[in-house]
This record gives C-alpha cells, sequence and structure tokens, in this order.
C-alpha cells in the first residue's frame, strides 16, 4: 500500500522527529510513504482565528498536492479535524456566495481520504500490536479534535497498550482540554496557562514518566510548561512511542 | 445592533478580566468544585436515556422550525394569550421593556414586586430600571437572592451565585437581609438547612404582601398561549400564583408551536441543567382564570437584537439555547476565568457568541467575547439543541477580524504573509530552515512573546525541518 504522509507545518518545522518515526513506523509495517513536497500548512491556524479567506489558497493546495492518493496520513489529530470539518464548510460558505467549485471539489477529496496516524494504524491496516518497544511508564492526554472531532475513542489507548514495556497510567481528567487552542494560547494567555497547569499537575500525579498526546501543538504547550518547572516528566508524541523498537529504541 | 443593552455595560475585553480571575484561588475552588458536581451528575443523568441523541435531534429541529416562522408563530401566540384573557405587549429593545413594565405596576400603584428568576428582565437590566421609578423588585430565587443581597453580578446563568461558598452567603444575610426585610436569624450557620430556611422566612412576608409578580419564561406555546416556567424552589410558583398581577417579559425565540413539543424539553432541560430526571416544579398558566391565581397577565415579547442574531445564518443558532447552562458546566474557560469575566448576564460558551450578536461587536468586551474559548468542543457535546458553538465562535471571530482596528489590521497582515508563504511551498522551507540554522542565537524569551513566554518555554528547534530529513534519506 502507498500513502501520502501530510506532516503538517508544526511537525516540520519544530517536532521533525515525529514526522521521522511516522514514515519509519509505517514502512515497518510494509507502507510505501510519499512526501509530496508542495505540502504546508492545512490552515487550521488561519482560519480558526477568524482568517477563512486566507485560508481558502491552502485547501486548493491540499487538494492538488495529494491528488492521486487513496490514503492521506497525518499525526495530527487537530489538522485531520481540521480537512474532515472545516474544508466541506468553508467549501459551502463560498457556494453560498456563488463561487470556489475548485474548494468543493477538494474537501470532497480529501475528506475521505484524509487519516489521522492512529486511525490509519488501526481502522485501514486493521492492527493495534505495531511491534514496538518503550520500557516506560505512560499516560495519554487525548487532544480535544482528536476526541471530539474525529472521535478516536480508544485507538490510541489500544495502540499504546500493546506497545511491549509499555506500562499506561490513567489521566485524571483526561477529556478537559489542555488550553493550548491555537491562537488561544497567546490572546488568553492567563486561563490557556491555568489550563495547562492543570493538566499538567494531573499528568504529573499519575507518576507516569511520559506525557504522551497525538497533537504536537498541546505538547508544545505542555511541553513548554514541564520544562519551565524543571518537571521529570516529558511530552512526546505517540508517533515517536510507537516507532520505537528494540533494535532502534527512542532516544 | 450595537446600541442592545444586555446588562453591564462598559467591560473590560475578556483576556483582562480573566487575568485577576484565574488568580482568585477561593473563585477557582468554589467554580471547581461546583461545576465538576453538576458536571458528574448531568453525565450521569444524560446517559440514562437510550435515545438522548434523538431526543437533542428533535429539540434542535423543534427549534428550527419555529425560528424560520418566527413571525407566524408569535402571532399565533398572541391570538391565543389574548383570547385566553392576557394582553400582549411588543418591546423592540430593553428600554422599551422596561418602560412597558414600569408603566403596568405603576398602573396598580404598587411600589414592591416579587421576582421569578428570569435571564430576560436580568439582560434589559429591569431591576436597576425599576428601582430609577421608586419600584422595589425582590428577586425570590435563592441564588439570586444572594447575588442582589450581595450587591453583586450573575456569574452564572443556572446558579448565579455559583462564585460564592456557603460561609460568604451566611456573611451576606446576617448583614444584609435587615436592611431589605426580615432579617436573617441570630447565630445563622452555613449548613445548607440553616441558609435555606433563613431565606424562607425572609421571602415569606415578601410573598404575602406582594400585589405585582414578575417572572420570564422557559417556554410559550403558541397554540394554546400557555407560558412554562421550569424551577426547583417552589419560590417561582409562589409569585406566579398569589398576586393579583403577573406581567412577564419573555425573549421571542421562547416560542414552541405546539403542546407537545413540551414533551421533549421536559426530559432534556431538567437533566442538562439540574441533573434532575424531572425538575421539582413546572409552572404553566394561560391568560387568567377566575378565582384562581393572577387575574391580571401581562406578557410583554423581547427582541433586544434577536432578530439582528435572527438574520445571521449561522449565527441564528445560538437562538435555539434554552438556558439549561451545561454548556457553562463542562467550559474549562468558564471554570477558570469565571463568569463575570464575560461582562454580560449571559456567561460561558453561549454567553461568548450570544451577547455580541445581541450587542455587536464594536465595545472591546464584547469582541474579546468570541476569542474566549479554546475551541475545544465540549459545549457543543453536551448541548441539549446542539448549538455548534466552536462553529458559531469562529464565525463571529471572522466578523470581529473582517472590522479591522485593534490589533486586527495588524493580526491581519501577518495571517496574510503567512498565507502567503503558505502557499509557497520554497519560501516556507526557506523560512524553516533559517530559523532552524540560527536557532542557537534565539533568546528563551524573546521580545513580543510573553503571552507564551510568561509560563510556557519555546520548545528547541530541531537541526533541519523534516522536509531536510526526507529529501537526504528518502530521495
Ligand atoms: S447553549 Fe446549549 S448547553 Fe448552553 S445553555 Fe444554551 S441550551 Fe444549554
Amino acid at each position: 500500500m502507498r500513502v501520502a504522509l501530510f506532516v503538517t507545518c508544526v511537525n516540520d518545522a519544530v517536532y521533525p522527529a515525529t514526522g521521522i518515526a511516522t514514515v519509519k513506523l509505517l514502512e515497518r509495517l510494509g507502507v510505501e510513504v510519499d512526501f509530496p513536497a508542495g505540502q504546508t500548512c492545512c490552515g487550521q491556524p488561519q482560519f480558526n482565528t477568524g482568517y477563512r479567506h486566507e485560508t481558502e489558497p491552502l485547501v486548493r493546495r491540499m487538494g492538488r498536492v495529494f491528488e492521486g492518493y487513496d490514503h492521506i496520513v497525518t499525526p495530527s489529530g487537530s489538522c485531520a479535524a481540521m480537512v474532515r470539518d472545516n474544508y466541506p464548510r468553508i467549501a459551502r460558505r463560498a457556494a453560498a456566495q456563488r463561487r470556489g467549485a475548485d474548494l468543493a471539489e477538494a474537501a470532497e477529496f480529501l475528506v475521505p481520504r484524509m487519516y489521522e496516524l492512529t486511525e490509519f494504524l488501526v481502522d485501514v491496516l486493521g492492527t493495534t500490536d505495531v511491534g514496538a518497544y518503550f520500557p516506560h511508564t505512560v499516560t495519554y492526554h487525548p487532544s480535544c479534535h482528536g476526541l471530539r472531532l474525529l472521535g478516536l475513542g480508544d485507538r490510541p489507548r489500544r495502540l499504546l497498550e500493546a506497545v511491549k514495556g509499555l506500562e499506561l497510567r490513567e489521566l485524571p481528567g483526561a477529556e478537559e482540554c489542555c488550553g493550548f487552542g491555537g491562537t488561544f494560547a497567546v490572546k488568553n494567555p492567563d486561563v490557556s496557562a491555568a489550563m495547562g497547569t492543570d493538566k499538567v499537575r494531573n499528568a504529573a500525579a499519575t507518576g507516569a514518566e511520559v506525557l504522551c498526546g497525538a497533537d504536537n501543538s498541546c505538547l508544545m504547550h505542555l511541553g513548554g510548561i514541564l520544562h519551565r518547572q524543571d518537571a521529570p516528566l516529558r511530552a512526546l508524541h505517540i508517533a515517536e512511542i510507537l516507532g520505537s523498537t528494540e533494535a532502534e529504541p527512542h532516544v | 445592533m450595537s446600541g442592545t443593552f444586555v446588562g453591564m455595560p462598559a467591560f473590560p475585553p475578556f483576556p483582562r478580566a480573566a487575568h485577576d480571575a484565574v488568580r482568585d484561588t477561593t473563585l477557582r475552588g468554589n467554580l471547581r468544585h461546583a461545576t465538576h458536581t453538576i458536571r458528574d451528575k448531568r453525565a450521569k443523568a444524560v446517559a440514562e436515556l437510550a435515545d438522548w441523541q434523538q431526543l437533542r435531534e428533535a429539540g434542535k429541529r423543534i427549534k428550527d422550525d419555529t425560528l424560520r416562522h418566527l413571525d407566524r408563530y408569535l402571532v399565533q401566540l398572541e391570538e391565543s394569550v389574548t383570547a385566553a384573557g392576557g394582553t400582549v405587549h411588543w418591546a423592540a429593545d430593553a428600554d422599551e421593556a422596561n418602560r412597558i413594565v414600569a408603566d403596568l405596576i405603576k398602573a396598580t400603584g404598587e411600589t414592591e414586586v416579587v421576582k421569578v428568576k428570569s435571564m430576560a428582565t436580568q439582560e434589559i437590566g429591569l431591576n436597576e430600571a425599576l428601582a430609577a421609578e421608586g419600584i422595589h423588585a425582590y428577586e425570590t430565587d435563592l441564588a439570586e437572592l444572594i447575588v442582589q443581597l450581595g450587591d453583586d453580578r450573575p456569574s452564572h446563568i443556572l446558579v448565579p451565585a455559583i462564585h460564592r461558598n456557603r460561609g460568604e452567603i451566611r456573611d451576606i444575610f446576617l448583614e444584609k437581609m435587615g436592611s431589605w426585610g426580615r432579617p436573617a436569624p441570630d447565630g445563622l450557620t452555613d449548613t445548607p438547612a440553616d441558609l435555606a430556611e433563613a431565606a424562607r422566612l425572609h421571602l415569606r412576608e415578601k410573598f404575602l404582601r406582594a400585589k405585582v409578580g414578575i417572572s420570564g419564561a422557559n417556554f410559550m406555546v403558541a397554540e394554546t398561549g400557555t407560558l412554562v416556567v421550569f424551577e426547583s424552589e417552589g419560590n417561582g410558583r409562589m409569585c406566579l400564583t398569589l398576586p393579583e398581577t403577573l406581567i412577564s417579559v419573555v425573549g421571542i425565540e421562547k416560542v414552541v408551536p405546539t403542546w407537545q413539543d413540551l414533551e421533549v424539553f421536559l426530559q432534556t432541560l431538567p437533566r442538562s441543567s439540574t441533573a434532575e430526571r424531572m425538575n421539582p416544579y413546572t409552572s404553566m398558566w394561560t391568560g387568567t382564570a377566575d378565582g384562581d391565581g393572577p387575574q391580571t397577565f401581562h406578557l410583554v415579547l423581547l427582541d433586544n437584537g434577536r432578530t439582528d442574531a435572527l438574520a445571521d445564518d449561522i449565527g441564528r443558532q445560538a437562538l435555539r439555547c434554552i438556558r439549561c447552562s451545561a454548556c457553562l458546566n463542562v467550559c474549562p474557560v468558564y471554570e477558570r476565568a469565571g463568569g463575570h469575566a464575560y461582562g454580560s448576564v449571559y456567561p460561558g460558551p453561549i454567553g461568548a457568541i450570544l451577547t455580541p450578536q445581541l450587542r455587536g461587536t464594536t465595545s472591546g468586551i464584547d469582541a474579546s467575547l468570541p476569542y474566549a474559548s479554546s475551541l475545544c468542543g465540549a459545549c457543543y457535546e453536551v448541548c441539549p439543541v446542539a448549538i455548534d458553538i466552536p462553529e458559531v465562535l469562529v464565525h463571529l471571530r471572522e466578523k470581529v477580524a473582517g472590522q479591522g482596528g485593534r490589533g486586527h489590521r495588524l493580526e491581519k497582515a501577518a495571517m496574510k504573509a503567512v498565507g502567503w508563504a503558505m502557499d509557497r511551498p520554497a519560501v516556507m522551507a526557506a523560512g524553516e530552515r533559517a530559523m532552524a540554522r540560527t536557532r542557537a542565537l534565539h533568546p528563551k524569551r524573546p521580545p513580543g512573546a510573553q503571552a507564551w513566554t510568561d509560563s510556557r518555554d519555546l520548545p528547541e528547534l530541531p537541526e533541519a525541518p523534516f522536509r531536510d530529513w526526507w529529501k537526504k534519506n528518502r530521495t
């Protein structure tokens, strides 16, 4: 099977290790991975801040860049949700103004083909044991867009539970938002930080070594708080845990 | 409409109000405890119904259908109420509604009224308007009473004094009840039973004396002209039955077509708001009845910005709201910022989408409300009429961004620049590489980034972007 990787702009620029782990994980499972170089950003920051028109060229670009692929895999719940939830909405809004047939086409093409990583592993490859090895205690934070918009459910948990050596600890208040929220983090910094601090406290209370998530933007916020606190806990993307093996362990 | 009054104008923008609230540890503790308790109870009450999602969908459709034909149903309602012996008044805004109510009270010769808990009368600032005319309005809902005695502002739709704990309430009762009527008993403790008894004694004399009652309504049935109030304490029923004159001020979106439509909301409203299968008191009245209850009934139908919201094809879903407050109770932002930060009688997620539609987005607070959310979606998930609050928030952000002013011009330019670069992969890649290459030089807390770095460190940048790894290792 051949898939296109949509790495996302945040992972490309700030968390390449997540992208690399995703590639190696998929290849290990026998999937051929392409990285269409014309990809940039799904447009979520623009759209959610109220710049719908500025988002439209990026919708078109996504449609062009991934043309011809039946499966597009992304290690980001919120970017997958952006495509699935908001691309049709953007197309509908444009159609109401009698324009943007190409936006509708792009949305129609992308929506059924865009998979968040854990969704792709469980639903398309039909696997929960990906042969990973990660001898650490881990607690999992299900980011809101993965949880509520994509309905990832227990997929990430099932994948983590099957990892050799990994001990999963229940995160109290797991379903509560971490407070990142895109530009919310800087437009409402006090509330954002208060939410993040509570999340980090709950994570620390589990005694886990690793706070795992499927969205690096949330982990950038939580990791930033952990780093400031000099906490023993570190934030890590689920792809890097699933990508880790006995032969090539995560460092 | 920018002139609409929705209580408490001239408030600071949300982030500034929230800045103080998150540092108030008593407030944070009170709110956390209260919202988490009711949140968990609601989840259990809702889980009991196998057909919850169908009920939610039905509620949404009933409301949407009504809003689509609102003109027709309102006229039908007026006819039914009139036929049942009531009088209907139409108020375009808060001023007109307040004037109508004040004149109606004055015509009775009374200077005191008792009030059923009502959001609409809070919204128009009725108590203050009546006070200016020499009329005392007494709140009879326990939590509203606490707010009124404490010279405070409501911070929650259902539990306006949610920001107060028992000790604070005891102090307010001891200090203030005397100047409003019967004082609190000496040696009042902060046990719920004692506090409730003090309120009961204080209110009883007001119920027995009052000749005029004022209420809102949760629903109005167009086909019969029936008004419905859901409540827990029974104080509402006292106000609705004892006085000679009853005046109800109700938003025009509260109408439902038929009596049967209530079957849906009778199930969804109590479970969503108080987490009860059924609320203790559901009062319904249709016009007047000889020798039974108020002999004069006036209904004031209130617009106050609602038709402006109705004209917005995305924003109008906010008018489906049945004021259950489930969205407040699950909101992580509300939990930390508290209700007062929203600068209106409608706090929390619903306030963030309703207030800027009723008042417009020109003031600092109103323009900041659509951003008072991390878009986590917890509100949408619990809303019993499926209002997609995140969708409306983003839609309102677009409006605010489009009106320019106060930082948005700069933001728009930045968004345009980023958008331009993101549509040119080579430009974006060059930017990423430049960032990565100069990473050793980046300060830990760069100027202008305080909103991030005051509470969080910035991530360490990688040696090279992912696309360079790909090029080197896979092509
Ligand atoms: S928006 Fe929905 S959840 Fe919030 S108060 Fe209104 S009906 Fe209840």
